[in-house]
């Protein structure tokens, strides 16, 4: 909310500069989002009267006008302003005044002739932003009166970004309660008027609703005149509050909304058919509002209906047929009272937000509505004349919000806010704020202006306390709690720890936004279920990642396309699928491209390979202890990897993630190379470790034998390795592959593997003979299971 | 004999000037070899009459050790020479750089959020967690936000077709703590949170760390204190720091707190940087817990902001390019 700094002025003493009052306020909650100063500079700018004017004989934009300044003889100043012409009324700057802008007004000679000021629109005055010519004031504005005066400035329009429970500071009586309390003073207020009943014109009123809207208020003024203008004045606090003058009618309800806090609406009169009717909304119905929208209603809403058809959107906005118009000589005003449960989330729904839903979904002070019929009434006849017919009344006195009392306890206040407020400062706090207070025992009871909708328990008044005897007095302490010790399990590997890991051997963490456009699924495989968006922000932020390696991928693609050859980058997130409720596992990704090392003189450079993945898979192993408990499958691989370079990766047999080289076609569709391999696991299993349980390091030495075999090119090394094992036992301490290799001097669709044997006895050491028989033994079961022979 | 030891004198000068160790060994053999010079004297010897032997012997064994204790010393020299000189031509260029060097790094986001969570860690607060798809309960009505109240509004939620939703904060943590745990309680939960907001100040995912006390002495001053001590541990300074009242569903009273940053100008202005408050009586009844027995207050942060202002990161959306250039000034 914007409101006139000045108006606020006139409503409650404040012995303050503006700076003190801004902090005060946002320091007690209110916070001030912004300040414009203005009309400041205004010196020597007066009201004037063009009271002749002719175009300039070498320029056609420019008029020579006489302007009456209330000096006896008229100024003669050249204008270029379109709406320059005889008889209106302007501010003039006169000799001497230097503008906000910084122009110093002097006599000057324009196109030759003598210009001794500037006539000046609202933008050069930094009333307003309106530079589209001069600021036309109203006729009766007195000639020569310095313009600040007239207009009530210098002043600046207040910027509140107010939090949804201080709805009763939506309006400068409110706000005065509050800035009572702040500074200790007390509120000036203008008493409730009661304007004189001068007719008898009548309408009924229904309420059908229930507790939605439990009072209604309304009247008929008749006669009014439709050309009157909204007074400078009022039109002023208006502007200054961010609020356009519209219509005379319309203005006076903006005006009392302002000024209490109460939402009102106009309609003419002649445009209602009957009474008027407060109902719940039904499935098909429409409008046509205020701004010329069509608004779909359905139910949920409370209408605003006479016996004919729908008129307004209770507490959102009224509709176009019944609004009051600039030909409406008879006004039916509205004040009613809405609950705010009833109005919530409604002009969202309708792609709405609007001053009055604004005010009622966040609570209008239900004994309001009269006051405010009573003022608008008030200013309508004194503006625009007409007579007034009675209140009309309709109520549901059981269904309106009635304060409680709410009691505080001193000790309670003392154990929330850690500090002792004294107890004549809580009661003036009370009372400054305008709630009925009295005073118990051990504390106070307090009932809340009917405006407060947040005072419902102690914690409400602790908090009213809190912020105006101020958050700042509150003493800084350290928590004396008793504190348990938390016990962190020696067999879980921290994540951090994982990533310092991953960091170490070269890789960049990543973050992605989790979601991902189907699309790049799609092309990835990824297609079953799918955790959807219903409100995405865009279609390429609309699916919960499946898993982090598309959305990795793409960010290795962004490097690569600036200049980034090699790439390594690691993700740690979550993934999602689909169930009730959506599974979340965390993952951990792993992208690679380029060079297995970075570019460097000493080695020849070499791509990155399956092994290389591979590598740092078994290293991310090892750290848990168990390698025992993993294992790799080259079968059933997704759809994304490639078929011959891919691993399924279990452990103790279970799919736990996969490693490989992104399937050719993929990395095509990509304009992606061959180097690029990727990993992605579940995390859970490998932060999983193995508490350490020391054995006796063996006595005996241990002895190697190097073997070298041939075998058929399809055999794989784990099956080596099986049927090493098998074959040894626990003799064989480690078995070591040192050499690989395939080609010339080994058979087409053979390879030969070198390995060494490290073998070991736990009770004695090995003979030669014991080595040889090894040897012989494991050759046997290659030979057997393998199809091996042992290579000269 | 004369002979011998002018012979020795000459060989020592000789011993003196030998340029190499073969050299060296050359004059040896020519006087400790088989037929040196001083084993030919020695083998004289036996012609000699046994008194005058004796006599001869010594004069010629200390003629053998001035020898031999010269040419130790000259090689050793020589040795130390040939050695300085191979060590001279095994020079390397140490300015070239080492093998597999490199190091990737962590990640600015995790970075900041972990130096938070472990300096709650010191305090006593245990890390806790909860799903990112949540349900309306733990992310709003638990925690004191009616249906459609206005204060959803500074929420945009993210919705699935079931009515769950991503949230929109870490406090639902707060809700699954407590649920079914009695106080002491001390919580910090680090998270990715959503809002439907995307521009140059705005995330649609963003990380937060929610902290959570409840115990039967805390108040408004404990908070201010455990916030206080934590900025200044966070950024290694001290700041002048305001809480200002605001309003949370979920907490009363609540606060934003701000500090007064210097920014590179000279300049400073103020920053929210944290939400705090106690916790509404509400919340803890919500999840079966006594609020007339126990009081606690909640924090919430985002990682983001106060990544920014420790690292000097300018724009919110380079932390999500994960452009190399930007992520390798954080390893």
């Amino acid at each position: 909310m914007n409101f006139s700094e000045n108006w606020l002025r006139e409503l409650v003493e404040i012995d303050a500069d503006r700076d003190t009052l801004v902090r005060a306020l946002t320091m007690a909650g209110l916070e001030v989002e912004d300040v414009t100063p203005l009309g400041e500079c205004l010196e020597h700018v007066v009201v004037a009267q063009i009271v002749a004017a002719e175009r300039h004989p070498q320029a056609d934009r420019l008029q020579i006008c006489q302007v009456d300044a209330g000096l006896g003889q008229p100024l003669q100043i050249v204008c270029g302003a379109p709406n320059a012409r005889t008889g209106i009324k302007v501010p003039l700057a006169m000799v001497g005044a230097k503008l906000p802008n910084g122009m110093a007004i002097q006599a000057a000679k324009l196109r030759g002739v003598e210009s001794n000021g500037m006539l000046c629109s609202a933008k050069e005055l930094a009333i307003d932003a309106d530079a589209s010519g001069l600021l036309e004031l109203p006729s009766d504005a007195p000639v020569g009166q310095p313009l600040a005066t007239y207009l009530g400035l210098p002043d600046a329009s207040i910027e509140l970004s107010l939090t949804p429970n201080r709805a009763d500071c939506l309006s400068l009586h409110g706000l005065a309660y509050d800035v009572a309390a702040l500074f200790g003073s007390a509120v000036k207020l203008p008493a409730a008027v009661t304007v004189p009943v001068s007719s008898d014109v009548r309408r009924g009123i229904r309420l059908e609703a229930g507790k939605d809207a439990p009072r209604y208020l309304g009247r008929v003024v008749e006669g009014i005149d439709p050309s009157a203008r909204t007074p400078l004045w009022m039109a002023e606090r208006l502007r200054r509050a961010h609020l356009r003058p519209i219509s005379a009618v319309v203005d006076i309800t903006n005006y009392v909304m302002l000024e209490l806090g109460q939402p009102m609406h106009a309609f003419d009169n002649d445009a209602l058919h009957g009474d008027i009717v407060v109902r719940h909304s039904r499935s098909g119905e429409t409008l046509k509002l205020l701004d010329g929208s069509d608004a779909r209603l359905d139910e949920g809403f409370v209408l605003i209906t006479d016996e004919q058809r729908v008129l307004a959107v209770a507490g959102v906005m009224g509709g176009h047929e019944s609004r009051a118009t600039e030909t409406t000589r008879n006004v039916f005003l509205e004040s009613a009272h809405f609950a705010p449960a009833a109005i919530m989330g409604r002009a969202r729904k309708l792609g709405l937000h609007t001053e009055a839903s604004h005010r009622f979904e966040r609570g209008v002070d239900p004994e309001l509505p009269r006051r405010a019929l009573e003022r608008a009434t008030e200013l309508l006849l004194a503006i625009a004349g007409g007579k007034a017919g009675p209140i009309l009344v309709a109520e549901n006195i059981a269904d309106l919000p009635r304060p409680a009392p709410v009691a505080l306890r001193r000790a309670r206040l003392k154990r929330v806010l850690g500090v002792d407020v004294d107890d004549g400062e809580v009661t003036r706090i009370f009372t400054a704020l305008g709630m009925q207070v009295t005073i118990l025992p051990d504390g106070w009871q307090v009932i809340a202006p009917s405006s407060r909708f947040d005072i419902e328990r102690e914690e409400d008044l602790i908090e009213e306390v809190a912020r105006i005897f101020g958050y700042d007095n509150i003493p800084t302490l350290r928590p004396s709690g008793a504190l348990a010790l938390a016990v962190e399990p020696e067999t879980r590997i921290g994540e951090l720890a994982l990533r310092e890991q991953l960091a170490a051997r070269g890789y960049h963490e990543a973050i992605n936004l989790s979601f991902l456009p189907l699309e790049l699924l799609t092309r990835w495989g990824f297609t079953d279920e799918l955790v959807s968006l219903a409100n995405p922000l865009s279609a390429d932020l609309a699916v919960m990642q499946p898993s982090l390696l598309p959305g990795l991928i793409e960010a290795l693609r962004h490097n690569r396309a600036r200049q980034q050859e090699r790439v390594r980058l690691f993700e740690v997130a979550r993934v999602f699928a689909a169930g009730n409720p959506p599974r979340e596992t965390p993952s951990l990704a792993i992208v690679a491209c380029g060079n297995a090392r970075a570019e460097q003189w000493g080695e020849p450079s070499r791509a990155l390979d399956f092994h290389d993945l591979k590598g740092d898979l078994d290293a991310l192993i090892a750290w848990g202890g168990e390698p025992s408990r993993w294992s790799v499958d080259a079968t059933s691989l997704p759809a994304w990897l490639h078929p011959g370079r891919g691993a399924r990766v279990m452990r103790d047999g279970k799919t736990v993630g996969y490693l490989g080289a992104l399937h050719p076609q993929l990395a095509k569709a990509l304009d992606l190379g061959a180097d690029v391999h990727v990993m992605e696991l579940a995390l859970e299993p490998l932060l999983a470790r193995r508490l350490p349980l020391a054995r006796a390091v063996p006595r005996f030495p241990t002895v190697r034998r190097d073997i070298a075999l041939d075998l058929p090119e399809e055999v794989r090394w784990s099956q080596v390795e099986e049927a090493v094992r098998q074959a040894l036992g626990e003799r064989l301490q480690e078995l070591r592959l040192f050499d690989r290799y395939s080609g010339k001097g080994v058979e087409q669709g053979r390879k030969s593997l070198a390995m060494g044997l490290i073998l070991q006895d736990a009770s004695r050491t090995l003979t030669d003979d014991d080595a040889d028989r090894c040897i012989r033994e494991a050759v046997a079961a290659l030979e057997q299971t393998c199809k091996a022979k042992l290579r000269g | 004999m004369d002979d011998l030891e002018s012979r020795a004198k000459q060989a020592l000068a000789d011993i003196g000037n030998a340029a190499t160790l073969d050299a060296l060994d050359a004059l040896r053999v020519g006087l400790l070899g088989k037929s040196g010079i001083v084993t030919a004297a020695l083998k004289s010897l036996g012609a000699l009459a046994p008194d005058e032997r004796k006599a001869r012997g010594a004069e010629v064994n200390t003629v053998k050790q001035g020898l031999a204790d010269a040419l130790a010393a000259r090689k050793q020299q020589l040795e130390q020479v040939e050695l300085d000189r191979r060590l001279a031509s095994e020079k390397l260029d140490i300015s070239l750089p080492g093998r597999d060097g490199e190091r990737g790094g962590i990640h600015p986001i995790t970075r900041a959020l972990e130096r938070i969570a472990s300096i709650f860690a010191r305090l006593g607060y245990q890390r806790a967690d909860g799903p990112e798809i949540e349900d309306d309960w733990h992310n709003f009505e638990a925690l004191n936000f009616p249906p459609h109240h206005p204060a959803r509004a500074m929420h945009d939620t993210f919705y699935f077709g079931d009515g769950r939703l991503l949230r929109t904060h870490t406090s639902p943590v707060q809700i699954r703590a407590m649920a079914g745990r009695q106080p002491p309680i001390r919580i910090i939960a680090p998270g990715k949170v959503y809002r439907s907001d995307s521009d140059q100040t705005h995330s649609p995912m963003f990380h937060q760390i929610e902290g959570l006390l409840v115990d039967e002495t805390s108040s408004m001053a404990d908070l201010k204190g455990t916030l206080t001590e934590f900025l200044r541990a966070f950024f290694e300074r001290d700041f002048e720091m305001m809480f200002k009242p605001t309003y949370f569903p979920f907490v009363e009273p609540g606060a934003d707190v701000i500090i007064r940053w210097e920014q590179e100008d000279g300049s400073s202005r103020w920053l929210e940087v944290l939400g705090c408050g106690m916790v509404h009586p509400n919340v803890l009844k919500n999840v079966g817990i006594d609020p007339e027995r126990y009081t606690g207050f909640a924090f919430g942060m985002g990682v983001e902001r106060l990544a920014m202002l420790r690292y000097g990161v300018k724009d919110l959306r380079a932390f999500f390019e994960n452009d190399l250039r930007f992520l390798k000034q954080f390893a």
